[in-house]
């Protein structure tokens, strides 16, 4: 290879790295829109841990609930924190009605959130929920490592997470993302 | 009606944006002196439309016209009339058009300033701006239009995002976009200069003042958003590698290395290809750090949500102009030769290695924080954290440091090092005093040695002004008189460079703050860091949107006063949102930080910091800024600018 040549290539190196990035770039929003990539699906410390430990009070009448009912009740389970300020959280609900239709059973937390606001949250956009319990001043959302609201956990058969979901479900995201994980872990 | 107006401004923005792109490149082929004359006045016309669109916008916001969706979703009649107005670019759309303002400014700017030009560079740099503007505008008219109508409009907006309702971040984006934007005058510069197949001394020249300009934006936009994130997010951190923050770093990583560059393509024409690189990189960067945060591809707390067709819009955009360029350098750049030749050691191989280290520092930052996203790509997940970026950004910093305060003093061409340290002795070893005093005062390496590097910075900083003094070898007087006589930019580099050392002092001092999370009651005291805080009591006061829990904090040492705080907690009822408003009292050397959190069975909870030289960090970004803004009034360096406007404009 003379100089000329090795100086073109040289020259023509970055257009080939921006080339390469693009590519990346494209595949994953192409992912994206197929719905195989998602960068909500948030990596957490929990993922392949058990769940922490909490012990919570209930959203009346609900009866409150600890990490060990969880895991001692049907599983896989999802556990979701919502609450009645949060769009996306109206946003989900619908969602997370199909999903308990289906029979997954869902454990509500309410996340910072007054008694009076989350009942009629319930009574307003329905109830796909277990039980409620409330996370009044956040600190089990602490140890859950809570990004935002709302965000669900997945709990396998032996009490591990699985997957943790922060953003709303959508019908998309169920298709994509929860359905094969609860039909695996079945 | 002022809606459809600020419409059709935009959509002239585009049309005359078209002209701009093509007639001045073909007059400048043609060598047609009517088509390359038409350029500075398209530049100029694209600016006026812009002016008036963005007037629009915001003259929409400000009569809480809520039948614009963009102003229905982030304003509200019950906000301050400044948050009105900043509210226009608090959102995806808004920010978009004022992207597409700040270049059409950036046109604008050279169509005045470069009068000096030759006609066929000025009509290929206004040409190559007006190709990247009808893009992004033809983008926000078809894809984002702030200005959609919403029927029937709502009683009361939505009002913006109460984490936005603050001033250092309502004043945040223009800042920052000054920066990144401003990257495209040189890049335009890059661009013509390929077309050309020209780049010669005069092209440095002309480049320096602009990229010295947007790198001054970028530096102070970037300071103030780490400066935000201290104080508002009350974290008590000011810099969390979350990729916007490091989105931002890598255009001034290259940008600081064009700069420098530039000066050796002015002063010894040599390194003219990769300075073109380097142009194009930096500006490729801030676009790719500007729109791959709204392709939805990242997760960040900062990011906006996006519909995946504007993804595929922008991301086609961004292969246009960045493919573009980087295919006519790898076909242009080839048959530019170098023409200067110099010793390894010199200034411009200290020039050389600072461009190294800078790229590298660039590329370890940017392989960290694209790293996630190509493990996406092969489905398994990670993440990449501070640790990765403090164990491999660090190492580089210490040579780029030590090479900071050694190259001014190297002369051009060839050099002996030998002479040149003897020349830093006395720098060198207040430096390492003060590292050894602090070691051992302090017993923490890291902070002991970054004070250390810091002394070595300032003071290293100033030995090229001691050197062309000559204090102590002439009389004061005379040294006096030469100190006078020195150029601005002599003065603008060495207070830039102090600057850095500033910065790193207070990150040196950052590694030493202390912080503890409390849960109290009225009345009790913490132990904490040598100070007592003593929480006084808490009540509610009204805010105009908001109503805020707030603490009272008595802060003593040694039974003495030191200070009263009230930090709070603002509950924004209309967006269900609540902010924390930290209190900080600061005597520069340290930051007493105490942010909020909630209440729970008459027990608060307080997070209390001892930040140690905090306001350093930021302080040190703004001495960097004005460095160089001082280095741009310098007469000198100002190319274009009519002889007039230069007499008026610098102080004798």
């Amino acid at each position: 290879m003379d100089a000329t040549t090795r100086r073109r290539l040289l020259m023509a190196a970055p257009l080939g790295i921006a080339a390469v990035g693009s590519g990346l770039f494209w595949t994953l929003l192409a992912r994206m829109q197929q719905g195989t990539y998602d960068p909500h699906a948030l990596k957490s410390m929990l993922i392949g841990k058990p769940l922490p430990t909490f012990s919570l009070p209930g959203q009346p009448p609900s009866a409150g609930f600890a990490n060990t009912d969880v895991t001692a009740g049907k599983l896989p389970a999802l556990v979701n924190f919502f609450a009645s300020w949060c769009v996306p959280c109206i946003e989900e609900s619908p969602t997370l009605m199909a999903l308990q239709a289906k029979g997954v059973p869902i454990w509500g937390i309410a996340y910072k959130d007054s008694v009076a606001a989350t009942t009629r949250f319930l009574n307003t956009r329905g109830n796909p929920y277990l039980r409620v319990a409330r996370d009044a001043d956040g600190r089990t959302a602490i140890n859950f490592g809570l990004y935002g609201v709302p965000e669900t956990y997945v709990v396998d058969r032996t009490g591990i997470v699985r997957l943790r979901y922060a953003g709303g479900l959508s019908e998309d995201s169920v298709r994509n993302t929860l359905a094969p994980l609860l039909a695996k872990l079945a | 009606m002022i809606p459809e107006l600020g419409h059709f401004a935009l959509a002239l923005a585009v049309a005359i944006a078209a002209a701009q792109a093509v007639l001045p490149i073909v007059g400048a082929r043609a060598n047609d002196p009517r088509l390359m004359a038409a350029a500075p006045a398209l530049a100029l016309g694209q600016m006026i439309a812009m002016l008036a669109s963005y007037g629009c916008l915001i003259w929409s916001a400000v009569v809480n016209d809520f039948s614009v969706v963009d102003v229905a979703e982030n304003s509200s009649s019950a906000e301050p009339l400044f948050y009105r107005i900043t509210g226009t670019w608090g959102n995806h759309d808004g920010s978009i058009l004022l992207w597409c303002l700040i270049l059409s400014l950036c046109g604008g700017a050279v169509a005045l300033f470069g009068r000096g030009l030759p006609s066929a560079l000025r009509a290929r740099v206004i040409g190559v701006l007006g190709i990247v503007s009808a893009g992004f505008l033809l983008f926000t008219l078809t894809a984002s239009n702030p200005f959609a109508r919403l029927w029937p409009p709502p009683i009361q907006g939505a009002a913006i995002n109460p984490l936005l309702q603050d001033p250092g971040l309502a004043i945040h984006p223009p800042i920052l976009y000054a920066g990144y934007v401003g990257f495209s005058i040189p890049f335009a510069f890059a661009v013509a200069a390929l077309l050309e197949g020209r780049v010669d001394a005069a092209w440095g020249r002309w480049v320096r003042p602009w990229t010295l300009a947007a790198w001054c934006f970028l530096t102070c936009g970037i300071a103030l958003g780490s400066w935000w994130a201290y104080y508002e997010l009350g974290w008590g951190g000011y810099w969390f590698w979350d990729p916007v923050e490091n989105a931002s770093l890598l255009p001034w990583l290259t940008g600081t290395a064009l700069l420098h560059c530039a000066i050796v393509v002015e002063k010894r024409e040599t390194l003219k290809t990769w300075s073109v690189l380097l142009a194009i990189a930096t500006f490729s960067l801030s676009l790719t750090g500007t729109f791959m945060v709204r392709s939805g591809i990242l997760n960040s707390v900062h990011s906006f949500a996006v519909a995946p067709t504007q993804g595929v819009f922008i991301l086609g955009l961004l292969a246009l102009t960045i493919g573009g360029s980087l295919a006519l350098f790898a076909f242009r750049a080839p048959a530019m030769a170098a023409t200067g030749v110099f010793a390894p050691i010199s200034r411009e191989g200290a020039l050389v290695l600072n461009n190294v280290l800078l790229c590298s520092v660039c590329a370890v930052v940017f392989t960290g924080t694209a790293y996630p996203l190509l493990a996406a790509l092969f489905h398994s997940d990670l993440s990449v954290g501070p640790p990765y970026f403090h164990l491999t950004v660090v190492p580089l910093l210490v040579p780029l440091f030590l090479a900071m305060s050694v190259g001014p003093v190297l002369p051009w061409k060839r050099a002996d090092l030998l002479p040149a340290l003897l020349r830093l002795w006395w720098a060198g070893a207040i430096a390492a005093l003060i590292g050894i005093a602090a070691e051992a005062g302090l017993h923490r390496a890291f902070a002991s040695a970054g004070f250390a590097a810091a002394a070595w910075l300032i003071l290293g900083a100033f030995a090229e002004l001691v050197e062309r003094i000559r204090l102590f070898r002439i009389p004061l007087a005379n040294s006096w008189a030469r100190l006078v006589a020195q150029p601005l930019s002599v003065w603008g580099a060495a207070i830039a460079h102090a600057g850095m050392g500033v910065t790193v002092a207070g990150i040196a001092g950052m590694s030493l703050a202390a912080s503890t999370v409390v849960a109290a009651r009225p009345g009790q005291t913490i132990h904490f860091g040598g100070y007592d805080w003593k929480l006084v009591g808490l009540h509610q006061v009204p805010g105009p949107d908001y109503t805020a829990q707030v603490a009272d904090l008595r802060i003593s040492r040694d039974g003495a006063l030191v200070a009263l705080v009230h930090p709070s907690l603002h509950t924004f009822p209309q967006q269900h949102q609540t902010v924390t408003d930290t209190a900080i009292q600061t005597n520069v050397l340290r930051d007493l930080y105490v942010a909020l959190g909630g209440e729970q069975d008459g027990q608060v909870v307080l997070r209390l910091h001892v930040n140690t030289m905090a306001p350093f960090v930021w302080l040190g970004a703004l001495v960097m800024a004005a460095g160089g803004a001082l280095s741009l009034v310098d007469r000198r360096l100002r190319v274009g600018a009519p002889a007039k406007r230069g007499a008026v404009g610098v102080p004798a």
